[in-house]
Order: structure tokens, then C-alpha cells, then sequence
């Protein structure tokens, strides 16, 4: 079963633990820049949402990759990234729609979610459960949940 | 470098110079960072008798070594100068993502020394870091201001900077980051505002480097981990925020009421956390690295009070309402996002209000004052009103700027403050809870609650559970809460991280941290070498154990109504042996074997 990373911006409170839970499991430091995992805020309405790969299917990143380094494993889910075989032409930033591929000049590398091999750190750190490791085919149960309290309640108001 | 960054950015406003100095290493290991290291900067180089607002003075921004770093709720930093309120040190600390900022772009400390001619910013990405004309941009507000900085250096920049109330030198006035996280008490602000400073504007990129990243990790899951469970760290704060305070101190009859007339206000849960949470509340709010959210994203759609913003903290909506004699959520809401707006200390501004009800209603300050205002406790509209003008130094405004003592000291009333060297004291009724008491008659920084949050203890029961009218003890818990939230607060971290996290667990990840070994008791040491430091400070600046006191309304009058009637301070009875056990003489004056003891000569 497909596992995915679901994002619930909701119950996000800003504190950027999933950001630095992703470059300290990555590297052992905590550099903003070298994060596969960027949270915005924006500050007046005080909301805050939280974006990284969500390994499309149909992945443009891999398909404008010229030399095989965006790839997936055989009969794997994640998009992979193979530094060895990367050239640095930065292709598959421009082609990310979510701009959740990002080229780091400070490693010469692209950074993007890995999911650290099914075991994201960042949905591990995240205080507020508004990050989720989830079997796709229940992966919105929890927000689909959440909004049928929401009838339940005006309904059992009535 | 591990966990520090390494280097000091020197600033000279008056000459425009801007130099890179590395950290002295074993300073840093003795007072850690942040108010720490700030302060033993403020000590080395600035003469404590200075005048606040002299070029003299320096302005420190000082993260700490956990800023930066996901050691719970470990994101902030302090600023450090002398406080045009106080006379005394000032270490203000904030959280938000400015602290981090700063870090990443590589500096433990930015020093600001001399004024500047004209308004300018700072602008700081990584290396490069550059002083810009800021003239457009004064007499902005805090949001204008944010705003118009993004948009000429970085849309994500983080921004720390003044309002038109630190401009204007308004004694309290706050500086503020990230729109609604304030360094907000002792005046700090207008000591930016005098050196013509209206804002740092950071970028920074780099790393916070850890020596030991399998033990910090560890520590750190560990210390995150007791947080969660614990009731208050884990649950509570992030519910109803900090203002969950106002029914839990009514209910213990230690709500200050009106000026502290008395210490319980039967409306009180109009204004408390639970109705904030229910009625304004939009969502939680956490600063970077923060595993709490006690921060309110709020909202008042009345168009009387139309606004949106964050807050209040428990302490501003105390000061705008129970001791105003105000419980309309709504006008407190407003009023507090009027104060992080002009930059404002909100918990001095409402009691400064406060104040002047007290004063207006036993007729030293008539309407001829107030330009024919009734300023009686109670009056929405004067609460709301004389906040902006205070920001704008307009009318009365104008010397409701100087805070309260100064203000009812003008009307030949200063016993009418309610303020520890000149500071007003918070929401917690010292004749009620005796340990709070000693905490801000000896408070370094003045009437302050977080130097020394024996509320945990005396009325939470954060661990242990003590009983707030009794004396026996409670300088010993003054003074261990007082060394360990220094130490906590030089790491860079919050104090609410305590509500769970223990001073084994703080330590445990500096070590891992910085390499360097602390213990606990080499942490708490720590703590108590910075506490000591700000006490010299102060005692050369001219404060004296005289100032280690309370009003006399405290001492002498007792609480009126409630479950603590007829409590009064006992503070003359604490103060001896809380002197004693800091190696204190009868003077309030460190021993040379306590200096010594300190690495403090």
C-alpha cells in the first residue's frame, strides 16, 4: 500500500519543528537552507502552512530530468534523487509545480523529500498532528473526520 | 563552533563602522548567551551610571546557543541595555523566528554602540550587512514598518524593530519582531528609538552546528517528551493560551483589581482564556521551535474594536482589565493590538492606566488634567484612547509615557504605583502569593514575574505543590527559580519549556549542544553568575537594597475581598534570609567569596 505525506496547514501552528527535524536528520546541523521541508506563514492572519514532495504519480520533475538522477525504484512510490548521476541543470526546479524541488548551492545538490525512507522525521516532531503518514486510501480520513464533527455538532444542536 | 555561532557583529551607529570580533569562548561557556552574555558585555564595556538614552549606552541583540536549533521551544533572544524605566539592566527576550535568523545568519551577539544622525536600519544578509537610510520609514508602526522593509530586502526577512512609541521614547516601549512578539519591558525600545535605530532586517542561511548530534537528539526527545506530558506544557497553553491564568489566580483571591485595591474581581472569567478561546480565538500560534503554541492568533470583528492580530498574554489582558476594572474582552483584545502595533509594553501601559484611574478617582488627577476625560476605573473608551495617545505622546499621553511611578510621582502621589524600581509589578497579587513578592522586590530587572515564575509552584503545582501565604521556604525557591530561568534564559529558551522540561534536561542538551560539559549544578551556577552580574550592575548604576521593595499599599493593605482577605505582603521577613542564601550582605551586596565563588572577580 501507497503511503503519503498529508499536510492539515489547520492545525499548523508555525513553529518550523517539521523544517528543522528535516535538515537535522539529513545532515546533523541545522541549516535553514539545506531543509526538504519549508513552512510559510503569513503573519497578520497568523496562518501557516507547511510544503514538501508529494511524489506525484505522474512526476514532471522526472520527466525533464535528462540523466535518470530524478528516479523512482522499481515498484516504489518515492521519488528518488541520485546525486551521482545529477548535472546540476536545476530542470526538475523549474518543472515542480510546488516549487518542492529546490536546487542548494551549498551542497550543489537538489534538495526534496525523501520521506527518510518511510519514516519522516518531520511527521515525527510535529506537535500539532498536522503532518500524517498515511495509507493513501485513507489519507483525507482524518480531515474528512474532522468536518463531519462539524455537522454532528450543528446537527445534534438542532 | 558548536551551538554558538562565533561571532560578535559591532555596530557604530554614530560612525557608521561595522565590525566582525569573535566571541570570547570562555565567556561564552560561563555566561552562556543571550541576557548572559549580554549582560557581561553591558558590564566589561558600559558604564552602569550611564544615561539610558546616551549615545554611552549600547543596545544588545543577543540569541541564544540553543536559537536556532529544535531544543524545545528554544527560539528566542534577549536584548540587553540599560532601561530608561528602571535605571537598572534590561534583558528583554522574545521568541518568534528573529532569534534563529540572526543565528543562522551567523552572530551571537549585534552590538549597537553611539546614535546615529539621521533614522537608519540594519540590514544583515549573512555576511553582508549594511546600515540603510530608515528616514521614510520613521513614524511608521510596527506592521507599515514590516512590510516596507520585505519589500525592499527579502519577503521573507525577519524584522525586529520599533514603533512610534519607541521613537518617540515613550519609557516603555517595546521592540518588536516578527509583527507580535515583543522584547517588551524596561524601555528597550526607547533606547533603539534614542539611537535613531528603527529596525534589524535579517536574512541568514547558514547553520547552528551541534557537537554531539546523537546526544542531542536525544536529549532533546527526551526534554519533548516531558512537555507533552505534562498538563499545562503539553495541553493547557495551547488551549486557552497564558490568559487560562485569570480564573486560576481570581480563584486563589490573587487577581490584583483596580490598581490592586484588592485581589479579586467577580467578573473576572469575562476576560479569561477560556472565554478568549471560545469568543476571539482564531487559531494557536507557535514560535520557531516552539512545542507549545501558547501564542493567540485573534480577531474582533465589532467595528468598534475592529482589528486582527495576536494576544493578549495573560499579563496585558490583567493590566487592561481586572486592574482597570474592565472585563470587555473585546476593548482589552483592541488595546493589545494597539500596544504591539505602536510598540508598546502592553503590562506596563495597562497598569500605568491603572494608575491614573486610581489617582483620577481619589482626585489628584482632575479633569482639567485629562482634558476633561473621566478616566474612572472601569471606562472602556479611556483605556483604548489613552493607549494610542500615550503611543503618540499626545495630552495626558504624554505623561502616562513615563509610566506609572513617574506619572503619579507628578501628581505628588507616587505611592499610587504599583511598581518594583519603577517597573510595574504583573498579574499576581503579592499578599496572596508571598513567594512572588520577594521574587519582584528583588528582581533585577524591577516588578517582573519572569525572573523568578514561583507561580508554578506556589499556585500551579508544576512538580511540587506550595502554599501561597506562607513565607517558610520561599527564598530558597525564589532564588532557585530566579538562577535557573537566567541560565534557561541565556540558553535561548523559553521559560514555559519548564512546565515539563527539567534543569537536567536544559543542561543535558547544552552539552550535547556546545560540547562544552554542564551539569546541573554547573547550569544553575551559571544561572546564578549571570543573576549576580545584573545585581553588580545595578548597584553600581546607584540602586540600592531600599530598592528592593514594595509599594506600601502591598505591605500595609490588606486584600479587601475574595479568598485572600485580609492577606498582606510578609516581604520584610523573607528579604533577610533571601540575602543570606544568595552570599548576600546585609546590604543586598555580593560577598567578594560569593564573586570569587562565581568567576565573578
Amino acid at each position: 500500500m501507497t503511503k503519503v505525506l498529508m499536510i492539515h496547514p489547520d492545525k499548523c501552528t508555525g513553529c518550523r519543528n517539521c523544517s528543522l527535524a528535516c535538515v537535522f536528520g539529513h545532515e546533523g546541523q541545522f541549516r535553514p537552507t539545506g531543509t526538504r521541508v519549508h513552512v510559510y506563514t503569513w503573519e497578520r492572519e497568523g496562518f501557516s502552512v507547511p510544503m514538501m514532495c508529494q511524489q506525484c504519480d505522474d512526476a514532471s520533475c522526472m520527466k525533464v530530468c535528462p540523466t535518470g538522477a530524478m528516479h523512482r525504484a522499481k515498484g516504489g512510490d518515492v521519488v528518488l534523487y541520485e546525486r551521482s548521476k545529477c548535472i546540476g541543470c536545476r530542470m526538475c526546479t523549474m518543472a515542480c509545480p510546488f516549487g518542492n524541488a529546490v536546487y542548494d548551492g551549498a551542497t550543489g545538490s537538489i534538495l526534496k523529500c525523501d520521506t527518510c525512507d518511510g519514516s519522516p522525521e518531520c511527521v515525527k516532531v510535529c506537535p500539532n498532528s498536522a503532518l500524517e503518514y498515511v495509507d493513501d486510501n485513507i489519507s483525507t480520513r482524518t480531515r474528512k473526520k474532522s468536518f463531519a464533527a462539524k455537522f454532528k455538532s450543528a446537527f445534534e444542536e438542532v | 563552533m558548536f551551538g554558538w555561532s562565533g561571532t560578535i557583529l559591532r555596530i557604530n551607529l554614530t560612525t557608521g563602522t561595522i565590525k566582525k570580533e569573535p566571541i570570547n569562548l570562555n565567556d561564552a561557556k560561563l555566561f552562556i548567551g543571550a541576557r548572559g552574555l549580554g549582560t557581561k558585555i553591558m558590564a566589561d564595556e558600559v558604564d552602569p551610571k550611564v544615561d539610558p538614552f546616551s549615545p554611552e549606552n549600547k543596545l544588545i541583540f543577543a540569541p541564544g546557543p540553543f536559537s536556532g536549533t529544535f531544543a524545545p521551544s528554544g527560539g528566542r533572544y534577549d536584548v540587553v541595555t540599560k532601561g530608561p524605566l528602571t535605571g537598572a539592566i534590561a534583558a528583554s527576550n522574545s521568541g518568534g523566528s528573529f532569534g534563529p535568523e540572526l543565528k543562522y545568519a551567523g552572530y551571537d551577539l549585534v552590538i549597537f554602540e553611539g546614535a546615529a544622525a539621521k533614522p537608519v536600519y540594519l540590514w544583515i544578509k549573512d555576511d553582508l550587512v549594511e546600515l540603510r537610510d530608515a528616514s521614510h520609514i520613521w513614524g511608521k508602526t510596527v506592521p507599515e514598518t514590516t512590510d516596507l522593509l520585505r519589500a525592499e530586502t527579502d519577503e521573507e526577512a525577519k524584522v525586529a524593530c520599533i514603533g512610534p512609541a519607541g521613537e518617540k521614547r515613550v519609557l516603555f516601549a517595546a521592540i518588536m519582531n516578527d509583527l507580535h512578539r515583543a522584547a517588551g519591558r524596561s524601555g528597550v525600545g526607547a533606547v533603539m528609538g534614542s539611537k535613531n535605530l528603527k529596525a534589524i532586517v535579517v536574512v541568514g542561511t547558514g547553520p547552528v552546528q551541534v557537537a554531539d548530534p546523537k546526544g542531542f537528539l536525544a536529549a532533546v526527545e527526551k526534554a519533548r517528551a516531558a512537555v507533552k506530558l505534562n498538563p499545562i506544557g503539553g495541553a493547557g497553553l495551547k488551549a486557552y493560551g497564558t490568559d487560562v491564568l485569570v480564573n486560576i489566580l481570581n480563584e486563589s483571591g490573587a487577581l490584583p483589581t483596580r490598581n490592586y485595591q484588592d485581589g479579586y474581581f467577580p467578573t473576572a472569567n469575562k476576560v479569561g482564556g477560556e472565554t478568549l478561546a471560545e469568543k476571539l480565538l482564531v487559531r494557536p500560534k507557535g514560535c520557531y521551535s516552539c512545542v507549545i503554541s501558547c501564542g493567540r492568533v485573534t480577531k474582533v470583528s465589532n467595528p468598534k474594536y475592529i482589528g486582527e492580530g495576536e494576544g493578549p498574554e495573560y499579563e496585558a489582558a490583567w493590566g487592561m482589565g481586572p486592574d482597570c476594572g474592565i472585563d470587555d474582552l473585546e476593548a482589552i483584545v483592541k488595546t493589545n493590538f494597539l500596544c504591539n502595533e505602536y510598540g508598546l509594553d502592553s503590562i506596563t501601559m495597562g497598569a500605568t492606566i491603572a494608575c491614573a484611574m486610581d489617582l483620577f478617582e481619589a482626585g489628584h488627577v482632575t479633569l482639567k488634567d485629562t482634558g476633561g476625560r473621566d478616566m474612572s476605573f472601569g471606562n472602556v473608551d479611556a483605556l483604548v484612547e489613552l493607549t494610542r495617545m500615550t503611543a503618540n505622546r499626545e495630552g495626558i499621553g504624554d505623561k502616562l509615557a513615563l509610566g506609572s511611578y513617574r506619572f503619579a510621582e507628578s501628581f505628588g502621589h507616587p505611592e499610587f504605583s504599583m511598581t518594583v524600581k519603577k517597573q510595574e509589578m504583573p498579574a499576581y497579587d503579592p499578599r496572596a502569593i508571598q513567594g512572588i513578592g520577594l521574587e519582584y522586590a528583588t528582581s533585577n530587572r524591577g516588578g517582573c514575574h519572569v525572573r523568578g515564575y514561583t507561580i508554578a509552584v506556589e499556585i500551579l503545582g508544576n512538580g511540587v505543590k506550595l502554599d501561597p501565604h506562607v513565607i517558610t521556604d520561599k527564598p530558597h525557591w525564589v532564588k532557585l527559580f530566579q538562577d535557573l530561568t537566567a541560565a534557561v534564559d541565556s540558553s535561548g529558551a523559553c521559560i514555559f519549556g519548564t512546565f515539563g522540561m527539567s534543569g537536567d534536561d536544559f543542561a543535558a542538551m547544552l552539552t550535547a549542544l556546545t560540547g562544552v560539559p554542564y551539569s546541573l549544578a554547573d547550569y544553575l551556577q551559571a544561572g546564578e553568575r549571570v543573576w549576580n552580574l545584573e545585581r553588580m550592575f545595578n548597584l553600581k548604576a546607584g540602586l540600592t537594597s531600599a530598592d528592593d521593595n514594595l509599594p506600601e499599599r502591598l505591605l500595609k493593605c490588606p486584600i479587601k475581598t475574595g479568598p485572600s482577605k485580609g492577606a498582606v505582603s510578609r516581604l520584610g521577613e523573607m528579604l533577610p534570609e533571601y540575602y543570606q542564601l544568595r552570599g548576600w550582605d546585609k546590604e543586598g551586596v555580593p560577598t567578594p567569596e560569593k564573586l570569587k565563588e562565581l568567576a565573578l572577580v
